[in-house]
Order: structure tokens, then sequence, then C-alpha cells
């Protein structure tokens, strides 16, 4: 409070900007100081949709806690998945067969397809073009209905399990792939005529919230957030896991540090998941797509860690165990947060306008945040 | 034949005939008042389903399709239910100013409808300086956006009515100066002789070059003047929630709905009249033949075909635009608009002195 | 004359740019098979769920009313969130022993997120997940169901 008044001048409006706001996409809420139409600080405030999932996780057994990280990223439900998965199996020294890593990773990328198609869809929606919103829901919904098919669900699918994946991939499901990436192929290069090329675009996007390397590191930003910087963080490269390591793929890096860098990386990473699914389709290998494991789980005492590489950013999951069934206390290092601590610096002295669409580059899922 | 010219020609007869003249003439004051309060309504129906149709294909929808034939009543509903719905003024408001800014902002594009030429002989009043008044009115209109802004004691209303009030302001010049640029063509600015003018051809297709770019800056000059995506900074819904008219619900609101689309008509109806000949059917140079057969399709159903062709490349705009920063509208206006208008101003006016249009 | 052509370059451009946009929907507004909408729920009858896709739970009784429910409980530990509530009573076997069944099975569809958890918990497979989406109702405690149908016992053989 004392800060605020200091920093609040005479003639300076401060506007709260959500928890309902049609671009907080969620029940974010900033607390805006402007002086005019420029941005003088910007404050989010947290808490709104905040249900203590870590907390929560310290009663559910190791089998139980991977569903309730679907509820955190949603868009990104199988890649939080499986870093859960994955911390287990690290604490059990579970072997997973070369099946089920291939699905998994298959299920990453299609998640990350879906994610990008979204939040282009949202990041067009929030400069004002309402129109690319409804092309991006037309490809996500046919990746949807082959997670459908395969997984049980649309969005927390919970397909992930320790050891392995939970259902053998559906027979159709290669078919389905395929038939949707030659439709994608087609539709991506809208994508590019009806937002990426179009001059109001850029000059929405060009020069707006710039973040030098410098800044994205020491807030920690991870994802298409850093990369947008020209930092290196893909963990799909620099800590290979399942079968990232033997693909042939790019890890996707801008050097303008503007919303129109973030903008390009996230466009051309769905050119890569295209890449990686492409690469994989064909050779998912025969045998177990769940690996034998005890009824119930117990982690050796200890502490654990893993991350994986979400449509965001860096997600890790931290385990400290005492030897029981439940963990003794969980931590979840998600993309989002960190990545909305930069928005201060990068909003300040552009317009509200501008405001809006550095957090469309953010790509912000407010449970994400909160958790 | 049967036209418009005819049918109120006898209704004038009849009236004077039946009634001493004093009370004719409020009778058919009252019918033009009604005209175009009925017009409005229609038009407030029409548009918004078009717009909500237009859309929907553009978004790979289907649009309203439930309420009456093809979703034909789903305005009519809505409007039904805005009707129905509390109009709220905010404790804090200046409710005098709150309730009067709806209320201005749809007179305003009530007067500009005097001058407007509907169909041949149809028109409410062909003043001398018919272009002129419209230009003048039509400003007006940033009026009752600042008000209600103002008066909504709400900083995202306010917000969003001072970019109104920049907005309208800088398009308003390179707008008057492409009318300018059919005035020097025309000689006149009253709205029949400009019509008359166009007699032998349109002055999209007549005036050369600079009349096609001074039609295309018109164009883009009043899609922002009636403040439409991708110039749509006053209501900006994702970063201001709904700009000036955040504050206003029920049949506020929907006045403020209505003034929208009615503006749209209109300046859709000037920029017909100025570059596409009003209600004038498509004339070609001598072509005597092609010119009678044009003839034959009634002249309103010019004028209206005209105008919902130039709304439909507007909703085109809005459908597939992202919307544009406050200062690169601005620099858009003054950087590009203007000193582009100026010299095709120069351009026009040598074509027109030296007599080289057709 | 430079910035003069680069003046006209960045309107032309820009002009280029933003026909290339209402081109692409311009084709969209003019053709119509490209719509995607469904037209829920008048397409109620060709809607086809996959048989995957998770529902709600159900328990599955053959046609002499028997389900596979031992009354394990292993349903019940392995949901996260308490949807599942297994009360058991004791039978009399032939040979006067007493044995433990399922008396009733108590599902909260209302707390239920779908995990599949209980499903792949389940040793008999007496539950599975149904493809009914529909579960809106009037009365919330409509939501908490009983599985197992009145009068139904274990079937024959099942351990």
């Amino acid at each position: 409070m004392i800060e605020e008044l200091s920093t609040t001048e005479q003639g300076d409006l401060v506007i709260n900007v959500g928890p309902q706001h049609p671009s907080t996409h969620g029940v974010l809420h900033l607390v805006i100081t402007l002086n005019g139409e420029t941005i003088k600080k910007v404050e989010p405030h947290l808490g709104y949709i905040h249900r203590s999932i870590e907390k929560m996780c310290e009663s559910l057994s190791y089998r139980q806690f991977i569903y309730v990280t679907s509820r955190m990223d949603y868009l990104s439900s199988h890649i939080n998945n499986h870093g859960c998965a994955l911390c287990v199996e690290k604490g059990l020294q579970i072997e997973v067969p070369p099946r089920a890593k291939v699905i998994r990773v298959l299920m990453d990328e299609l998640t990350r397809l879906a994610s990008h198609q979204l939040w282009w869809g949202a990041m067009a929606m929030d400069v004002g073009a309402l129109t690319p919103f409804f092309h991006a829901f037309r490809e996500r919904e046919a990746i949807n209905d082959i997670m459908e098919e395969t997984c049980g669900a649309r969005l927390t699918m919970n397909y992930m399990v320790p050891g392995g994946v939970m259902a053998d991939i559906h027979p159709n499901f290669q078919r389905k792939v395929k038939e949707f990436l030659s439709f994608f192929h087609t539709k991506i290069d809208e994508y590019d005529e009806l937002v990426t090329d179009n001059v109001i675009f850029k000059n929405r996007m060009a020069g707006v919230g710039h973040l030098s390397p410098e800044d994205a590191i020491s807030y920690g930003c991870t994802g298409p957030t850093a990369r947008g910087s020209g930092v290196s963080c893909d963990i799909r490269k620099l800590y290979p896991y399942e079968v990232y390591g033997d693909l042939q793929f790019e890890e996707i890096s801008e050097k303008g540090g503007d919303c129109f860098a973030r903008y390009l990386v996230r466009m051309q990473e769905m050119r890569q998941s295209i890449k990686i699914i492409e690469q994989l389709i064909d050779n998912i290998p025969g045998g177990e797509h769940l690996a034998k494991t005890k009824a119930v789980l117990k982690l050796p005492k200890g502490e654990f860690y893993s991350r994986v590489e979400t449509a965001r950013g860096e997600f890790g999951v931290y385990i400290i165990s005492e030897g029981g069934t439940t963990p003794y206390r969980i931590k979840f290092r998600s993309p989002g947060f960190s990545n909305l601590s930069a928005l201060d610096h990068m909003a300040k002295g552009h317009k509200i306008g501008d405001l809006v669409a550095i957090m469309g580059t953010l790509d912000l899922v407010i449970p994400d945040i909160d958790r | 034949m049967l036209s418009i010219e005819n049918i109120t020609h006898s209704i004038d007869a009849w009236l004077n005939s039946a009634f001493n003249p004093t009370v004719a003439l409020l009778l058919e004051y009252l019918i033009v008042g009604l005209f175009a309060i009925s017009l409005f309504a229609i038009l407030g129906l029409v548009l918004v389903l078009m717009e909500r149709k237009v859309s929907a294909y553009m978004q790979v929808r289907l649009g309203p399709n439930r309420v009456g034939p093809g979703g034909s009543l789903q305005t009519v509903a809505d409007t039904l239910k805005l009707a129905m719905k509390e109009g709220l003024t905010p404790d804090g408001a200046d409710k005098f100013l709150f309730n009067l800014a709806p209320y201005v902002v749809i007179a305003v594009a009530m007067m500009i409808l005097a001058p407007i030429a509907f169909a041949k002989g149809t028109q409410l009043w062909d003043l001398n300086i018919g272009v002129l008044y419209i230009t003048a009115v039509s400003s007006l209109s940033v009026i009752g956006i600042l008000m209600a802004g103002w008066a909504s004691n709400n900083k995202y209303s306010l917000l969003g009515a001072m970019r109104s009030g920049a907005q309208i302001v800088s398009y308003e010049l390179s707008a008057g100066l492409s009318v300018i640029s059919i005035v020097v063509l025309t000689g006149s600015l009253r709205i029949s002789d400009i019509i008359a003018s166009q007699q032998d051809g349109w002055w999209l297709f007549k005036g050369h070059v600079p009349a096609f770019i001074a039609f295309i800056i018109f164009i883009i000059a009043i899609t922002a003047e009636t403040n439409r995506a991708p110039f749509d900074l006053a209501e900006a819904e994702s970063e201001l929630t709904a700009g000036f008219h955040t504050e206003y619900s029920g049949m506020k609101f929907a006045l403020f709905f209505l003034a929208e689309y009615v503006n749209i008509f209109i300046v859709c109806g000037i920029a017909a009249t100025l570059f596409l000949g009003g209600w004038m059917p498509l004339h070609i140079g001598h072509w005597t033949a092609f010119n009678h057969v044009m003839d034959y399709i009634p002249s309103s159903l010019w004028f209206l075909g005209k105008i919902f062709t130039l709304i439909f490349v507007i909703m085109w705009f809005r459908w597939t635009f992202p919307r544009l920063r406050i200062d690169q509208l601005l620099n858009l206006e003054w950087k590009y608009l203007l000193p582009i208008s100026i010299v095709n101003l120069l351009l026009i006016t040598l074509i027109a002195i030296e007599g080289w249009h057709f | 004359m430079a910035f003069l052509t680069t003046y006209l370059k960045d309107v032309l451009g820009g002009v280029r740019s933003l026909l290339k946009g209402m081109k692409l929907t311009g084709y969209y507004f003019t053709h119509h098979k490209e719509i995607i909408t469904q037209q829920y729920p008048d397409n109620k009858a060709e809607l086809k769920l996959p048989e995957r896709f998770r529902g709600e739970v159900i328990m599955l009784h053959d046609e002499k009313n028997e389900h596979a429910c031992t009354g394990c409980t292993a349903c019940e530990l392995a949901c996260p969130n308490g949807t599942i509530k297994i009360i058991t009573k004791f039978d009399v076997t032939p040979e006067g022993k007493k044995k433990k069944a399922l008396d009733t099975f108590i599902y909260h569809l209302e707390l239920c997120t779908m995990c599949n958890l209980c499903i792949e918990a389940c040793p008999t497979d007496a539950i599975k997940m149904a493809q009914n989406f529909e579960h809106s109702v009037y009365d919330r405690s409509k939501l908490t169901k009983k599985l197992n149908n009145p009068g139904s016992k274990i079937r024959e053989g099942v351990e």
C-alpha cells in the first residue's frame, strides 16, 4: 500500500484489469497504473483460482496425484502428467517400455500442437481479430477427437501412469494422426496468411514488450517466452527424456525478444512438433504399453525432481518422500508463474493495447499460475 | 410505372386535397418521422443479423439458425430481451448526461438521414449545402460518445471515449478531403446535383485513379468514424471490455448498438451517393441501349444494393483484421491517409480544371 | 526520392497483406461446405462417442441380474476424490460359511473427475466407463447413484 502511494502521482489512472476481463484468459487480476494510455506499472494479483494442489497431493497416493496436475495447465495436461509420471518412475527406478515412451512423446507433441493452436487463436483475439480463434478451434477439435478415442477424454486425459500409459493406442490412432497432419499442413499456411503476414498484426507485435536474454534468465522465464529472447532452454534438447534424444528436431529461438519474436517461436514450434510426430507415427515399437508395477507404489526415502517441456515452458515436479505411500511434500514448478513475473518489466512504457498483446504472447493459463 | 417517387407524390396530392395545407404538412412530417424511426428499427434488425451471418460464415460456423426460418428472427428476439432488461444507471454517474448520451447519438444519426436520396425524387430535404451538412453533423456523434464515456464515471468508458474523440477528429480530415474531391469534380454541394452529374457514369470510374484512391480513403475513414474494427478502439473489447458503453444496459445499450449500425448504413449511403452514383443506375457513357436496360431496375434497389455491398465490405474488414493501437491509428491517418489524400486532391483538382474526366 | 519509394512500398506491401487475409475470409464466406458446426442436439442419433470415452462409471449386469463385484473396495481405495463408497454385507454360503459380498455400490457422480483409476483397479472388471455425458439434473441428490441393481447378486464363480 505504501509503495502504491509513493509511485502513484496526481493524475495517474489506476485500473483493475480483471479478475473478470476478456483478455486475462481467466481470473487474473492486474492492477495497472496509467498515465493517459501509457502504462507505468503492472501489478498482478494472484490467488483467485488457488486450489492448493500441492497440499492436496500430500494426501494422495503416487498413482492418484497425477490426475490433479491435469487441472493446473489444462492445455498441456498430458505433459504435466508426463512430468509427474517421470518423477515417480525415477524414484521407483521403473524402466518404461519403449512403446510407451514413443506413445508418450506422440501425445506430448499433439498436446503441444493443440495448446499452441489455442494460443494462436487467443493471441489473435487479444489484438482484435476474432476469426482466427474459430479457425484454430477447428484444428484443435481434430486433435481432441484423436485424444478422445485413445485416452477417453478431451482435456484432462489422465493417460500417463507410472510405468507407461494407461491403455494402448486405439487401432485408428495412426491413421487419424496422419490424416490430421496432412490436413494441418495446409491450415498452418493459412494461419500465416491470415495473421502472421498481416501488416496491422506485425505492427502491433514488432518492438513491443522487449525482454532481453539477461532479464529472461533473471525472471526465470522458460519456454517460448525465453526462447523468443534467444535463451536456449528447451528441456527436450538440454535434458532429453523419453525418446527426444534420438529425434531430429530443432530448438527454435529468435533473437528479437519482442512480442513478434515470441509469436514466431510458437508458430515454428508447431512445425517442429509436426516433424516430431511424422518421425514417430510410423515407428511405434511393439510390445507392452505398461511396465509391471506393484499394486501400491512406495517411493524410497529421498528427494526426486524431474522436468519436462510443456507448451509454456519448463514444468518441474519435486517430490520429497519419507518412504510412505503418499508424498511428504510436493512442489510443482509451473512455467506460467515465472513468465508472468516479467510482465511488469515488459509492459512498462507501452500502451494498454500492448499490455494485452504482451499477455497474449506469454500464453498465460491462470490455473497454472495459481495452482 | 410504380416507383417511390410516384407513391410519395400521390400521397402528397391526396393529403392536400383531403385536408387544409397546414394539417397536410403536419401529417407529412408525422409520416416522415414514422418512416425514419421504422427505417432505423428495421435497419438495426437486418444489419445485426447480417453481421452475425457474415461473421459466422467467415468463421466456419453457421451463425443464428434457431429462431425463425434460418435464424431470421434472432435479432427480433434479442431486441425484445434488451427492451425488457432494466436500464441501470450507476450510482456515481452523472445521471442527466448518462441518460442523454444514447439519445444524442441516435438523434445525430437521424439528422444525417435528411439529405440522403433514397431513390429517384425521394429525399427528405435537398438542401443546397447537403454534403457540408453531412460532414458537419456526422462529427457531432463524437459528442454523444464523449458524454457517455464521461458520465459513466468508469475509467474504461473514459478511456474509450477519449480514444474515440481523438480518432473521429483525425479521420474527419481525410473523409472530408475525399468528399471535397467529389465536390471539386461536380462543382456543387447539393446531393441531387452530385447524383445528376453521374448520369453518364459513376465518379469512381469517371475520375480515373485519383477518384478510386479517394474512394478507398473514404471507405477507410468512414470505417474509423463509425468505430468499426479494425478501428474499434473506442470499445476495444479485449482492452477496455466494452469501452464507452461499458456501463450501459437494456434499451440504452440497444440505442448505442442501433446507432452504430444506422451510422454504418448512412455513411455507406454517402459513399454510394458520392462515388457510386446514389440511386443512379450503372450508366456507361453513350451506350444508350445498355443504359436503358439498367434503368429497368428500380432506383431504390440500386441504392440499397450499393449500400449493402459497401456494408458487406466493412463487415469483411471487421472479421479479418486485428485492431490497431491508438498511436498506430493516428499514424495511419496523419502519416499515410492525410498526405495521400492531399496529393490526391491536387490531382483531382487538376483533372477537374482540365476537364480530363469522362 | 529513396524515402518516397520505401513509403510507397510500405503502403503497397501493407495493402497486399491485408488483401491476402481478406481473400482467405472471403473464401470461407463463399464455401459453406467448410462449416464445421455440429447441430447438437439435433444430431443425437448419429452422434457416436468413442468406446473409451469416459462419461460415468456403471456396473455391468448380465441378463440374470448378476454382477461381478466382490465388494473388495479396490476401487474405493483407488479413487482420489472419495467418489465411491462400498457397503458390504455377509452372505451365508450353502456350506454355512460367511462370505463378504456387495450390499450397495454408491457412486457420487458430482465428485467424479473421470480419471479411470477405479476401472484400472477393479480386479474382476465389474465396473466400466459409460459414454453418457448428459448429466444435468435439477436436484443434485440425483447425482448420487446406486450402481448395483436392486436384487442383483454376484455372478457364480467370480472370486
